[in-house]
Protein backbone atom coordinates (compact mmCIF):
# COMPACT_ATOMS: atom_id res chain seq x y z
CA UNK A 1 0.00 0.00 0.00
CA UNK A 2 1.22 3.52 -0.37
CA UNK A 3 1.53 6.41 1.28
CA UNK A 4 0.14 9.89 0.83
CA UNK A 5 3.22 10.80 -1.73
CA UNK A 6 4.10 14.46 -1.96
CA UNK A 7 2.74 16.14 -5.28
CA UNK A 8 4.80 17.48 -7.54
CA UNK A 9 5.06 21.47 -8.37
CA UNK A 10 6.98 22.89 -11.52
CA UNK A 11 10.58 24.29 -10.69
CA UNK A 12 9.19 27.22 -12.15
CA UNK A 13 11.75 29.80 -14.10
CA UNK A 14 13.92 30.90 -11.40
CA UNK A 15 15.38 27.68 -10.39
CA UNK A 16 19.25 29.08 -11.66
CA UNK A 17 20.02 30.70 -8.30
CA UNK A 18 19.26 26.92 -6.39
CA UNK A 19 20.07 24.01 -9.15
CA UNK A 20 23.10 24.27 -11.18
CA UNK A 21 25.84 24.30 -9.70
CA UNK A 22 29.63 24.54 -10.97
CA UNK A 23 30.73 21.92 -13.20
CA UNK A 24 27.23 20.31 -12.32
CA UNK A 25 27.05 19.88 -16.58
CA UNK A 26 30.27 17.52 -16.52
CA UNK A 27 29.26 13.96 -15.30
CA UNK A 28 33.38 13.44 -16.30
CA UNK A 29 35.52 16.35 -16.40
CA UNK A 30 35.61 17.66 -20.01
CA UNK A 31 38.89 16.42 -21.74
CA UNK A 32 39.13 12.80 -19.71
CA UNK A 33 39.66 9.55 -21.70
CA UNK A 34 36.76 8.85 -23.37
CA UNK A 35 34.51 11.73 -22.92
CA UNK A 36 31.77 12.82 -25.39
CA UNK A 37 29.98 15.98 -25.24
CA UNK A 38 26.73 16.14 -26.13
CA UNK A 39 24.61 19.12 -27.22
CA UNK A 40 21.07 19.63 -27.60
CA UNK A 41 17.80 22.07 -27.46
CA UNK A 42 14.57 22.19 -25.60
CA UNK A 43 12.14 22.43 -27.59
CA UNK A 44 7.96 23.70 -27.27
CA UNK A 45 4.95 22.97 -28.76
CA UNK A 46 5.57 26.30 -31.70
CA UNK A 47 9.35 24.96 -31.76
CA UNK A 48 10.08 28.06 -29.60
CA UNK A 49 13.13 27.49 -27.72
CA UNK A 50 13.01 26.79 -23.94
CA UNK A 51 15.03 29.01 -22.08
CA UNK A 52 14.14 27.69 -18.49
CA UNK A 53 14.33 24.11 -18.68
CA UNK A 54 16.61 21.77 -16.42
CA UNK A 55 18.18 18.46 -17.36
CA UNK A 56 19.62 16.04 -15.19
CA UNK A 57 21.35 12.56 -16.32
CA UNK A 58 21.44 10.00 -13.88
CA UNK A 59 24.29 7.27 -15.32
CA UNK A 60 24.39 4.38 -13.13
CA UNK A 61 27.68 3.04 -11.96
CA UNK A 62 28.95 6.91 -13.53
CA UNK A 63 27.33 9.95 -11.52
CA UNK A 64 25.10 12.84 -11.65
CA UNK A 65 24.78 15.74 -14.11
CA UNK A 66 22.46 18.56 -14.66
CA UNK A 67 22.69 21.41 -16.90
CA UNK A 68 20.31 23.92 -17.47
CA UNK A 69 19.02 25.73 -20.89
CA UNK A 70 20.15 29.21 -22.20
CA UNK A 71 18.32 31.75 -23.93
CA UNK A 72 18.06 29.72 -27.05
CA UNK A 73 17.22 26.42 -25.19
CA UNK A 74 20.53 25.37 -25.53
CA UNK A 75 22.37 22.69 -23.25
CA UNK A 76 25.56 20.42 -22.78
CA UNK A 77 26.63 17.62 -21.04
CA UNK A 78 29.92 16.13 -20.91
CA UNK A 79 30.01 12.09 -20.01
CA UNK A 80 31.24 8.83 -21.17
CA UNK A 81 29.33 6.19 -23.07
CA UNK A 82 27.95 3.85 -20.79
CA UNK A 83 28.17 0.17 -21.39
CA UNK A 84 25.13 -2.17 -22.54
CA UNK A 85 23.31 -2.94 -19.50
CA UNK A 86 21.00 -5.97 -18.34
CA UNK A 87 17.24 -5.54 -18.30
CA UNK A 88 14.87 -6.56 -15.70
CA UNK A 89 13.91 -9.32 -17.70
CA UNK A 90 17.21 -10.03 -18.52
CA UNK A 91 17.43 -9.17 -22.14
CA UNK A 92 20.34 -6.78 -22.90
CA UNK A 93 19.27 -3.08 -22.77
CA UNK A 94 21.76 -0.76 -25.73
CA UNK A 95 23.62 1.92 -24.00
CA UNK A 96 21.29 4.88 -22.96
CA UNK A 97 21.45 7.77 -20.71
CA UNK A 98 17.98 8.66 -18.70
CA UNK A 99 17.16 11.90 -19.12
CA UNK A 100 15.05 13.87 -17.03
CA UNK A 101 13.09 17.30 -18.22
CA UNK A 102 12.35 19.96 -15.83
CA UNK A 103 10.91 23.62 -16.91
CA UNK A 104 8.37 26.08 -16.41
CA UNK A 105 5.25 24.87 -17.43
CA UNK A 106 6.06 21.39 -16.49
CA UNK A 107 4.31 20.50 -13.62
CA UNK A 108 5.67 17.42 -13.44
CA UNK A 109 9.56 16.01 -14.51
CA UNK A 110 9.18 14.13 -18.29
CA UNK A 111 11.51 11.16 -18.50
CA UNK A 112 13.31 10.24 -22.18
CA UNK A 113 16.58 8.34 -22.74
CA UNK A 114 19.55 8.78 -25.14
CA UNK A 115 20.42 6.33 -27.09
CA UNK A 116 23.46 6.42 -29.30
CA UNK A 117 23.36 6.59 -33.58
CA UNK A 118 26.86 4.08 -33.87
CA UNK A 119 25.05 1.02 -31.83
CA UNK A 120 22.83 -0.11 -34.79
CA UNK A 121 22.55 -3.54 -33.78
CA UNK A 122 22.14 -3.29 -29.62
CA UNK A 123 19.45 -0.63 -30.80
CA UNK A 124 17.52 -3.22 -32.85
CA UNK A 125 17.35 -5.41 -29.97
CA UNK A 126 16.62 -2.85 -27.16
CA UNK A 127 13.33 -3.93 -25.23
CA UNK A 128 12.50 -0.49 -24.70
CA UNK A 129 12.80 0.98 -28.32
CA UNK A 130 11.15 -1.93 -28.87
CA UNK A 131 8.06 -0.70 -26.87
CA UNK A 132 7.96 2.58 -28.83
CA UNK A 133 6.67 3.05 -32.63
CA UNK A 134 8.87 2.60 -35.07
CA UNK A 135 7.88 6.33 -36.47
CA UNK A 136 9.19 7.59 -33.25
CA UNK A 137 12.43 5.70 -32.28
CA UNK A 138 14.42 8.74 -33.83
CA UNK A 139 13.35 10.90 -31.14
CA UNK A 140 15.12 8.77 -28.52
CA UNK A 141 18.48 8.69 -31.21
CA UNK A 142 21.51 11.08 -30.81
CA UNK A 143 22.86 12.50 -34.22
CA UNK A 144 26.51 12.60 -34.61
CA UNK A 145 27.67 16.33 -35.52
CA UNK A 146 31.56 16.98 -35.68
CA UNK A 147 33.26 14.95 -32.98
CA UNK A 148 29.76 15.77 -30.50
CA UNK A 149 26.49 14.49 -30.08
CA UNK A 150 23.31 16.03 -31.00
CA UNK A 151 20.20 15.51 -29.02
CA UNK A 152 17.15 17.44 -29.23
CA UNK A 153 14.21 17.77 -26.48
CA UNK A 154 10.59 18.38 -28.35
CA UNK A 155 8.43 18.96 -24.93
CA UNK A 156 5.33 18.87 -28.21
CA UNK A 157 4.20 18.66 -31.60
CA UNK A 158 5.28 16.70 -34.82
CA UNK A 159 8.35 15.42 -33.84
CA UNK A 160 7.75 15.34 -30.03
CA UNK A 161 10.52 13.33 -28.19
CA UNK A 162 9.00 9.91 -26.58
CA UNK A 163 8.58 9.96 -22.98
CA UNK A 164 8.31 7.50 -20.25
CA UNK A 165 6.04 7.10 -17.42
CA UNK A 166 7.82 6.77 -14.38
CA UNK B 1 -7.02 6.89 -6.76
CA UNK B 2 -3.56 5.51 -8.00
CA UNK B 3 -0.65 7.66 -7.63
CA UNK B 4 -0.33 8.63 -11.12
CA UNK B 5 -4.10 10.28 -10.08
CA UNK B 6 -2.75 12.13 -7.59
CA UNK B 7 -0.32 14.17 -9.40
CA UNK B 8 -1.22 17.15 -11.63
CA UNK B 9 -1.54 17.09 -15.22
CA UNK B 10 1.09 17.91 -17.82
CA UNK B 11 -1.84 19.55 -19.57
CA UNK B 12 -3.27 21.99 -17.20
CA UNK B 13 -4.63 24.86 -19.20
CA UNK B 14 -5.50 27.77 -16.19
CA UNK B 15 -1.50 27.27 -16.01
CA UNK B 16 -0.76 29.22 -19.28
CA UNK B 17 2.79 27.84 -19.60
CA UNK B 18 1.58 24.16 -19.50
CA UNK B 19 -0.06 24.29 -22.82
CA UNK B 20 2.77 24.73 -25.11
CA UNK B 21 5.14 22.65 -22.95
CA UNK B 22 2.66 19.50 -21.77
CA UNK B 23 3.29 16.35 -24.02
CA UNK B 24 0.10 15.62 -26.58
CA UNK B 25 1.33 12.03 -26.90
CA UNK B 26 0.34 9.11 -24.36
CA UNK B 27 3.77 8.50 -21.96
CA UNK B 28 5.08 4.78 -22.68
CA UNK B 29 5.22 2.61 -19.66
CA UNK B 30 7.74 0.68 -19.38
CA UNK B 31 7.65 -2.53 -17.94
CA UNK B 32 8.51 -2.91 -13.98
CA UNK B 33 11.79 -2.53 -13.18
CA UNK B 34 13.24 -0.37 -15.89
CA UNK B 35 13.09 3.06 -13.83
CA UNK B 36 14.43 0.77 -10.83
CA UNK B 37 17.98 1.62 -10.10
CA UNK B 38 19.58 3.97 -7.01
CA UNK B 39 20.41 7.59 -7.09
CA UNK B 40 24.00 8.24 -8.25
CA UNK B 41 26.58 9.86 -5.67
CA UNK B 42 25.84 13.81 -5.66
CA UNK B 43 28.50 15.42 -6.48
CA UNK B 44 27.58 18.90 -4.85
CA UNK B 45 29.38 20.01 -2.00
CA UNK B 46 26.65 20.67 1.28
CA UNK B 47 28.72 22.91 3.85
CA UNK B 48 27.62 23.09 7.71
CA UNK B 49 25.78 26.69 7.28
CA UNK B 50 24.43 25.54 3.38
CA UNK B 51 21.06 25.11 5.38
CA UNK B 52 21.22 28.71 6.85
CA UNK B 53 19.61 31.27 4.11
CA UNK B 54 20.34 33.97 6.57
CA UNK B 55 24.32 33.71 7.10
CA UNK B 56 25.59 34.01 3.14
CA UNK B 57 26.42 37.77 3.14
CA UNK B 58 28.44 39.95 5.97
CA UNK B 59 24.15 41.35 6.86
CA UNK B 60 21.37 39.60 7.69
CA UNK B 61 18.47 39.87 4.90
CA UNK B 62 15.63 42.04 5.62
CA UNK B 63 12.33 39.39 6.17
CA UNK B 64 10.66 37.54 8.94
CA UNK B 65 13.18 35.05 10.26
CA UNK B 66 11.55 31.44 10.09
CA UNK B 67 12.72 28.01 10.71
CA UNK B 68 11.71 25.12 8.13
CA UNK B 69 11.46 21.55 9.27
CA UNK B 70 10.43 18.49 8.37
CA UNK B 71 11.01 14.76 7.71
CA UNK B 72 11.48 12.88 4.38
CA UNK B 73 9.64 9.51 4.30
CA UNK B 74 9.31 7.05 1.74
CA UNK B 75 6.18 6.04 0.87
CA UNK B 76 5.93 2.86 3.84
CA UNK B 77 6.56 5.61 6.47
CA UNK B 78 10.62 4.90 6.71
CA UNK B 79 12.68 7.38 6.99
CA UNK B 80 15.26 8.61 4.65
CA UNK B 81 18.60 9.71 5.92
CA UNK B 82 21.84 11.65 4.70
CA UNK B 83 19.36 12.65 2.41
CA UNK B 84 19.63 15.82 -0.20
CA UNK B 85 17.61 18.17 0.19
CA UNK B 86 17.93 21.64 -1.98
CA UNK B 87 15.32 25.00 -1.78
CA UNK B 88 15.38 28.05 -3.02
CA UNK B 89 13.10 31.08 -3.06
CA UNK B 90 12.13 34.95 -3.65
CA UNK B 91 12.99 37.32 -0.58
CA UNK B 92 10.92 39.33 1.89
CA UNK B 93 9.60 41.72 -1.38
CA UNK B 94 8.70 37.97 -3.75
CA UNK B 95 11.52 39.09 -5.83
CA UNK B 96 14.36 36.24 -6.71
CA UNK B 97 17.67 36.56 -7.23
CA UNK B 98 17.55 35.91 -11.20
CA UNK B 99 18.03 38.52 -14.18
CA UNK B 100 14.91 37.30 -15.85
CA UNK B 101 12.97 38.12 -12.60
CA UNK B 102 11.59 41.42 -13.69
CA UNK B 103 9.15 42.21 -10.53
CA UNK B 104 9.62 45.78 -9.73
CA UNK B 105 10.63 45.03 -6.17
CA UNK B 106 13.66 45.36 -4.28
CA UNK B 107 16.65 42.89 -4.36
CA UNK B 108 18.18 42.34 -0.99
CA UNK B 109 22.48 42.25 -0.95
CA UNK B 110 22.01 40.27 2.15
CA UNK B 111 20.13 37.25 0.61
CA UNK B 112 20.58 35.14 -2.28
CA UNK B 113 17.53 32.76 -1.92
CA UNK B 114 19.30 29.08 -2.02
CA UNK B 115 20.01 26.68 0.56
CA UNK B 116 20.64 22.75 0.50
CA UNK B 117 21.49 20.11 3.69
CA UNK B 118 21.68 16.61 4.00
CA UNK B 119 18.70 14.90 6.60
CA UNK B 120 19.69 13.95 9.47
CA UNK B 121 19.53 9.92 11.62
CA UNK B 122 16.02 10.53 11.33
CA UNK B 123 14.98 12.07 8.27
CA UNK B 124 14.90 15.45 9.44
CA UNK B 125 16.38 18.00 7.55
CA UNK B 126 16.00 21.76 8.82
CA UNK B 127 16.64 25.31 7.16
CA UNK B 128 16.36 28.74 8.79
CA UNK B 129 15.48 31.84 6.31
CA UNK B 130 13.20 34.21 5.62
CA UNK B 131 9.68 34.24 4.82
CA UNK B 132 9.45 34.63 0.97
CA UNK B 133 6.98 36.87 -0.04
CA UNK B 134 4.04 37.25 -2.60
CA UNK B 135 4.76 38.09 -6.15
CA UNK B 136 3.01 39.19 -9.57
CA UNK B 137 2.83 36.88 -12.62
CA UNK B 138 2.09 37.17 -16.20
CA UNK B 139 -0.43 34.46 -15.99
CA UNK B 140 -3.58 36.16 -16.62
CA UNK B 141 -4.20 39.54 -15.14
CA UNK B 142 -3.49 40.51 -11.58
CA UNK B 143 -2.03 36.61 -10.83
CA UNK B 144 -0.49 36.20 -7.27
CA UNK B 145 2.00 33.69 -6.75
CA UNK B 146 1.39 32.55 -2.95
CA UNK B 147 4.11 32.69 -1.04
CA UNK B 148 6.46 29.28 -1.63
CA UNK B 149 9.69 27.80 -1.08
CA UNK B 150 11.06 25.78 -3.90
CA UNK B 151 11.83 21.84 -2.61
CA UNK B 152 14.41 19.43 -4.76
CA UNK B 153 14.66 15.73 -3.48
CA UNK B 154 16.80 13.09 -5.06
CA UNK B 155 15.66 10.31 -3.10
CA UNK B 156 17.22 6.89 -3.11
CA UNK B 157 16.49 5.85 -6.23
CA UNK B 158 15.25 7.49 -9.80
CA UNK B 159 11.30 6.88 -9.31
CA UNK B 160 11.72 9.16 -5.54
CA UNK B 161 13.06 12.41 -7.65
CA UNK B 162 11.25 15.43 -7.06
CA UNK B 163 10.46 18.95 -6.77
CA UNK B 164 7.72 20.52 -5.66
CA UNK B 165 7.18 23.79 -3.45
CA UNK B 166 6.03 24.36 0.42
CA UNK B 167 3.55 26.80 0.67
CA UNK B 168 2.08 28.43 4.31
CA UNK B 169 -1.17 28.13 6.16
CA UNK B 170 -4.12 30.41 5.72
CA UNK B 171 -2.54 32.15 2.62
CA UNK B 172 -5.38 33.48 0.37
CA UNK B 173 -3.52 33.23 -2.67
CA UNK B 174 -3.70 29.40 -2.50
CA UNK B 175 -7.04 29.36 -4.02
CA UNK B 176 -6.36 30.96 -6.94
CA UNK B 177 -2.97 29.73 -8.01
CA UNK B 178 -3.29 27.17 -10.80
CA UNK B 179 -0.14 25.94 -10.09
CA UNK B 180 -1.54 24.68 -6.83
CA UNK B 181 -4.85 23.47 -7.98
CA UNK B 182 -3.53 22.02 -10.85
CA UNK B 183 -3.29 19.00 -8.29
CA UNK B 184 -6.25 17.22 -8.52
CA UNK B 185 -7.90 16.49 -4.64
CA UNK B 186 -8.10 18.31 -1.75
CA UNK B 187 -5.93 16.39 0.36
CA UNK B 188 -3.18 16.63 -2.75
CA UNK B 189 -2.65 20.17 -2.11
CA UNK B 190 -3.00 20.21 1.74
CA UNK B 191 0.14 18.16 1.44
CA UNK B 192 1.98 20.84 0.63
CA UNK B 193 0.92 23.19 2.60
CA UNK B 194 3.13 23.68 6.16
CA UNK B 195 1.90 24.08 9.48
CA UNK B 196 3.12 26.38 12.32
CA UNK B 197 5.30 24.60 14.34
CA UNK B 198 5.04 26.35 17.91
CA UNK B 199 7.39 23.22 19.23
CA UNK B 200 10.29 24.78 16.98
CA UNK B 201 9.57 28.21 17.49
CA UNK B 202 12.49 30.10 19.23
CA UNK B 203 11.47 32.98 21.63
CA UNK B 204 12.85 36.27 21.08
CA UNK B 205 14.05 35.39 17.92
CA UNK B 206 12.44 33.36 15.12
CA UNK B 207 8.86 31.46 13.77
CA UNK B 208 8.50 28.02 12.50
CA UNK B 209 6.79 25.72 9.78
CA UNK B 210 7.29 21.90 10.17
CA UNK B 211 6.43 20.22 6.15
CA UNK B 212 7.38 16.34 5.59
CA UNK B 213 7.22 15.06 2.30
CA UNK B 214 6.58 11.52 1.25
CA UNK B 215 9.03 10.35 -1.61
CA UNK B 216 7.92 7.23 -4.44
CA UNK B 217 10.47 4.28 -3.24
CA UNK B 218 11.50 2.26 -0.60
CA UNK B 219 14.27 3.55 1.86
CA UNK B 220 16.62 0.77 2.62
CA UNK B 221 16.53 0.92 6.48
CA UNK B 222 16.83 -2.92 6.91
CA UNK B 223 17.01 -2.31 11.07
CA UNK B 224 13.46 -1.15 10.94
CA UNK B 225 11.97 -3.53 9.01
CA UNK B 226 12.97 -5.93 12.27
CA UNK B 227 10.23 -3.55 14.32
Amino acid sequence: MSGPLTPSQTVGPFFGVGLPFEKSEQIVPAGSVGAIRIEGQVLDGNGAPVPDALLEIWQPGTGFGRARTDSEGAFSFTTVKPGPMRAPDGRTQAPHLNVTVFARGLLRQLVTRMYFPDEAEANAADPVLDLVEPARRETLMAKPCGGLLHFDVRLQGERETTFFAI
Amino acid sequence: MSEDEREPPYLYPDYVGTRLRAPAKPLVNLPAGFHDFPAPLFPRTIADLDHDLTRQHAGEPIGERIIVTGRVLDSDGRPLRHTVVEVWQANAAGRYLDQDDQHPAPLDPNFTGAGRCLTDENGEYRFITIKPGAYPWKNHRNAWRPAHIHFSLLGTEFRSRLVTQMYFPGDPLMARDPILTSIPDEAGRERLVSRFDPETTVPEWALAYRWDIVLRGRAETPFEDER
